[in-house]
Order: C-alpha cells, then sequence, then structure tokens
C-alpha cells in the first residue's frame, strides 16, 4: 500500500494527537496530513518526477516525504555533506526535479531550467496553503530512491517501492500503539533509510516525533529533557559521545528514556557496556539492516542485551556483539561463495528474502531468480539463531585462498591497551596474492607496540595466517558521518 | 483481487487494503465490497460486529489478508465466512 496512507490513518484515527516537533514547529496528526496533501500538489503543480531534499531534517522533509508519496513520485534525499562536482552528478541523475532546501546551490550545480528549487521555509508555506491535490490513486510505484553511500564504489540509485516500506512497517509495527506519552527523538539524517523508517513507523504507531536537525550530544541531551523522549535511535558514534558527554559531567535528565535503539556500524563491546550501566533502566536495542531492506533485518532486544551483561556462560555474554536475531516476517540465509546454504557458526556471505526486501537498483535488480537478495555483508549465526556481522564481504583478506575477516584480527588488536582503533585490510603480496595489513592509532600517551608484539598478539589468538604482514601507524582512521569506517581509503594506503 | 487496491464497504464506512488474497469474494456487512463506493445499505444484522481502524483481517488459511484502513459498522467476510483480527508480534522499535 502506499505509505501516504499510514499519514492519512493516523490524522483520522488521532486527528489532535501531536505528530511532530522540530525546533519552534509543532503539527498535530491532522494538521501534518493536510499539509502534507497541500505539499502533493505543490508538486504535482510543478510537473517534477522526483522531489529531492538537500537539507538537514526539518517538518519539511517529512512533508516531502509524504507529500512526493500523494503525488505518485520518488522522494529523494540527498547527502547535502557531499563534494559539489558528486552532488551535480546525482542532480543531473533526478531532473526535472522539485528540491526542497539549498535552492541556491542546488541551482548554482545543476542549471536545468526544467528543476524547481524552493527554499525550505517557502516550501512549508506553499505545502500548507495549498489545496489537496485532487486525485484518487498515486499507485504503488517506487516511495523512495536512496544513493547509496558509496563506500565501495560510486552512488547506486537504490529503490524502494511502496509495497516493501509498507510491509515493514505493518510487519513490524501495531497500528496505534504508542502510549499517550510516547516521544521519539530522530536524529539521522533524512538520507539515511533509519532515518525514513523511524518517520514512517512513528507515524504508524502515532507517537510524537521529534527532530533534532543536526546532531550535537548537549543539544540531543537538553532536547531529551525538554520533550520528555521516551525512545531515540542512534549511530554507535552519537552513543559515544553523548556518554563521553554525560562522564564530563554535563547534566541531562534522562529519566524519560525508556528505549534506545542503535545500528548503523560497528558498536564496540565497552561502549555498550558502559551505556547499560549508565542508562541503567533503559531498554537497548541494536537493529541490523540496510537501505535495500527498507531497514532492520534483525534485532537484539532488550531482554537480551540484559541477559548477555548479566551471564555467565560466554557463548550468551557475546550476543552483546551480535546484532540478534531475523524479523520473523522475513527469510536470512549465510551462504558461501558457490551459494551452499551454511550451518551454525559458518561464516559466510549474508542473504535476504521477504516482502520488505528491494534489492533493486534504478539500473538493475540484485534480487536473485528466487528472490534472495545477497546484502555483500558477512556474518555467521550461532546454534540459537544470533547473528553476528564480521564485515563487508568486499572487505575479506583473500590470502593465499583463505578468506579472512578483517573484524576478527580487529578485535583482537583492540584489546591491545595502547591500541584506541585498529583497521585490518588485504595489501598486495607476491606470495600470497593477498595478505594482511593493519593501520593503527595508538590510545592517547602511548607508543605504538612493535610490530613483532602485535604479530604474537595476533598468533596467539588467531592462526599464523591472521598475523600481520605491514603495520600502519596513523592518527585516526577514516569514517564517514554515519560512523562507517571508509575501508578503501585504508586499502589505498597502502598502495592497494 | 491484487494486493495494494482498496476496497469499499457498500454497508457501512467500512473501507480496507488489500494485502493477500485468493480465490473469493470479500465482503463487509454482508455485501461485496467494491473499489467505488455503491449506493449504501445497512450491514445485515449478523454481519454488524463493526472494524477497527489499523486492524489485519484474516481467514483460518491466512489466504487473504486486509488491513482495515477506515472504521465502520459491517463485519469482514470472505464468502460468508468472518474473518478474523491478526495479532502482531510486538516487536521493540528499531529505527
Amino acid at each position: 500500500m502506499n505509505i501516504a496512507l499510514f499519514l492519512e490513518m493516523a490524522a483520522q484515527a488521532a486527528p489532535e494527537r501531536t505528530a511532530l516537533v522540530c525546533d519552534g514547529a509543532r503539527f498535530t496528526y491532522a494538521e501534518l496530513f493536510a499539509a502534507a496533501q497541500g505539499a502533493a500538489s505543490t508538486i504535482r503543480q510543478s510537473g517534477a518526477e522526483y522531489v529531492a531534499l538537500l537539507d538537514e531534517s526539518s517538518e519539511a522533509a517529512v512533508l516531502a516525504l509524504f507529500g512526493a508519496a500523494l503525488a505518485g513520485v520518488p522522494y529523494v534525499p540527498l547527502n547535502y555533506r557531499l563534494a559539489d562536482p558528486d552532488l551535480a552528478a546525482l542532480l543531473t541523475r533526478i531532473t526535472p526535479c522539485l528540491l526542497v532546501g539549498d535552492a541556491a546551490r542546488a541551482g548554482t550545480l545543476c542549471e536545468d531550467a526544467a528543476n524547481t528549487l524552493l527554499e525550505r521555509g517557502d516550501f512549508v508555506t506553499e505545502a500548507r496553503a495549498a489545496a489537496p491535490l485532487e486525485e484518487a490513486d498515486p499507485g504503488l510505484g517506487v516511495a523512495v530512491q536512496l544513493f547509496t553511500s558509496g563506500t565501495t564504489g560510486a552512488p547506486k540509485a537504490a529503490i524502494l517501492r511502496h509495497t516493501n516500506l509498507s510491509s515493514y512497517v505493518i510487519g513490524t509495527v501495531e497500528f496505534g500503539s504508542a502510549e499517550e506519552d510516547m516521544a521519539r527523538l530522530v536524529t539521522v539524517p533524512p538520507y539515511h533509510i533509519a532515518g525514513i523508517a523511524a518517520l514512517l513507523t512513528s507515524i504508524y504507531a502515532q507517537c510524537r516525533i521529534v527532530l533534532l536537525p543536526a546532531f550535537t550530544p548537549e543539544g540531543w541531551l537538553k532536547l531529551v529533557a525538554r520533550e520528555k523522549v521516551t525512545h531515540a535511535f542512534v549511530v554507535p558514534t552519537m552513543l559515544a559521545r553523548v556518554v563521553e558527554t554525560i562522564r564530563a559531567g554535563t547534566p541531562g535528565d534522562v529519566s524519560s528514556l525508556r528505549a534506545l535503539s542503535y545500528g548503523g556500524g560497528k558498536m564496540p563491546r565497552e561502549l555498550i557496556e558502559d551505556a547499560l550501566d549508565l542508562f541503567p533502566e533503559t531498554a537497548f536495542t541494536n537493529a541490523y539492516g540496510l537501505t535495500e531492506t527498507s531497514s532492520t533485518v534483525a534485532l537484539l532486544g532488550p531482554e537480551d542485551h540484559r541477559a548477555a551483561k548479566a551471564s555467565e556462560d560466554p557463548r550468551v555474554r557475546a550476543r552483546l556483539a551480535s546484532v540478534g536475531r531475523p524479523l520473523p516476517t522475513l527469510e536470512l540465509e549465510i551462504r558461501d561463495e558457490d551459494g551452499t546454504v551454511l550451518g551454525p557458526n559458518q561464516a559466510g556471505e549474508i542473504f535476504v528474502r521477504g516482502e520488505q526486501v528491494s534489492g533493486e537498483y534504478k539500473e538493475r535488480s540484485a534480487l536473485t531468480a528466487d528472490g534472495w537478495f545477497p546484502t555483500r555483508d558477512a556474518g555467521y549465526l550461532d546454534e540459537d539463531g544470533y547473528l553476528f556481522l564480521s564485515g563487508r564481504a568486499d572487505d575479506v583478506i583473500v590470502r593465499g585462498g583463505e578468506n579472512i575477516s578483517p573484524g576478527e584480527i580487529e578485535d583482537v588488536l583492540l584489546t591491545h591497551p595502547a591500541i584506541a582503533d585498529a583497521c585490518a585490510t588485504g595489501v598486495p603480496s607476491l606470495e600470497w596474492g593477498e595478505a594482511v595489513g593493519i593501520a593503527i592509532v595508538t590510545a592517547p600517551d602511548c607508543d605504538c607496540p612493535p610490530h613483532d608484539e602485535l604479530c604474537q598478539l595476533v598468533r596467539a589468538r588467531l592462526r599464523s595466517s591472521r598475523v600481520p604482514e605491514r603495520t600502519l601507524v596513523v592518527d585516526a582512521l577514516p569514517y564517514n558521518e554515519m560512523g562507517k569506517l571508509l575501508r578503501r581509503e585504508v586499502k589505498g594506503w597502502f598502495g592497494a | 483481487m491484487k494486493p495494494g487496491t482498496r476496497l469499499k464497504s457498500a454497508t457501512c464506512d467500512t473501507e480496507v487494503m488489500v494485502i493477500r488474497a485468493g480465490q473469493g469474494t470479500i465482503e463487509c456487512g454482508g455485501a461485496p465490497m467494491t473499489e467505488d463506493k455503491q449506493s449504501t445499505s445497512e450491514p445485515a444484522t449478523d454481519h454488524a460486529n463493526g472494524t477497527l481502524i489499523g486492524k489485519r483481517y484474516v481467514d483460518a488459511e491466512a489466504t487473504f489478508e486486509l488491513l482495515c484502513v477506515k472504521p465502520g459498522k459491517g463485519s469482514l467476510a470472505v464468502d460468508g465466512t468472518p474473518l478474523v483480527t491478526k495479532d502482531a508480534k510486538p516487536l521493540p522499535a528499531s529505527d
């Protein structure tokens, strides 16, 4: 079904409830739906075939998402942090568009006269004033087009259809299930799938959405206290900064925070243990998902977190580093390179199948003939079905025919007190084709341990094939703004 | 009946989205549901238990699944057999 129907239903069932709070703006569900209908008129009148957003999160992003859905055109939130040439290349792929946000920058980068460029405030004012679009059925085409972050190549245009997103929402959320006081703080950028999924699921549950356009730990803590936020999603980097800020003594009342979910990158074990101590009453959920799967496909729930933290059993304790179990509404398998389905504790590539899984790009579909999506993420399931990630399949180091996951080496290196951060990658080797190279960031006031000591550490814990051949000491590792390690760059440092 | 089709009741305000459907006639209040609003009568007395917005209705074999997007006084059925609400498996919020 069309995702705009979620907003229509919420407006019907709870018209007076507060739907959205952003800076000074407040919308009830009835007001938000009316404005989305107006936005649809504005979009239709412009003749646009795409609705682009070049802006931080605000009510304009929500109106663009649902206005586009009602007008039957794809919503394309763009990464405003991209460099000009990269952004210009994306803009040429989505003309004619109605672009909301940084109209001046978009106009300079793409001079196509067919585009309509509107500043945030103008778009919202027009949407609130416009009459609803007189049209029965906007159809079930593409709801959202997201350009992938391109950590492994040029951005691909991932496509999410209304049917994908609505299956995810209906399958994971009960309509109207939010308690009266439930408030969700959304602070991931609008061009991230978690940000879009959060809007859809919040609206379907009818909770109050609190937007924080630009994340700072102080701003986040202040908003949690002021709006009595009950639920929030963070990427590990954000959680690290919140924990740091609280530890540094910034006062913040987080007593309203009942649930905290996280995802979007690897969560350091130490950080999550710290957070569990700092927020003893908060229910933690770890979510694993991809753009191409309409967000979450596996999750580690609150009971799993507390049970793992309290357990003496190393197998159960280890689950704190897992992403939990697959959603009951989809199928998940681990396969080797030949496509053979692997059993428990055998690492391979993660495949998923289900109605929420799109696996489709503008250029081609990545689905297999029988509908499975190869995620290119590597991982394994333990005997109880908990999923452990071990990095991108493309990042696997192939040394003399043996597959090595960089994550296992990094985990061992990080146990060394003098090492603050580490990245293992494949480096060219005459003898093996590829060998292990490691880039190390030392802890403050520490010297990098000698290469031999690191080799010894790895050899003692893993097989000898994992022992690094080359070590590079660097000031910092490259991450994108979502906290994703840019391994390709590190690989480049070794001349690979 | 294609998934994604929006059906309206001929006997009350009920509207549903078809999530899944097999062979058979989808009814509300004892009369077939259609894509266009027909002349409104009242639900038959034994088909007037009402529908709730946001609830999913399924048959015993789970061949049919309908999401109520507008509530009304009639009750949903396929070929005369009443549909029942589907219990959701609650999941913690993850995004």
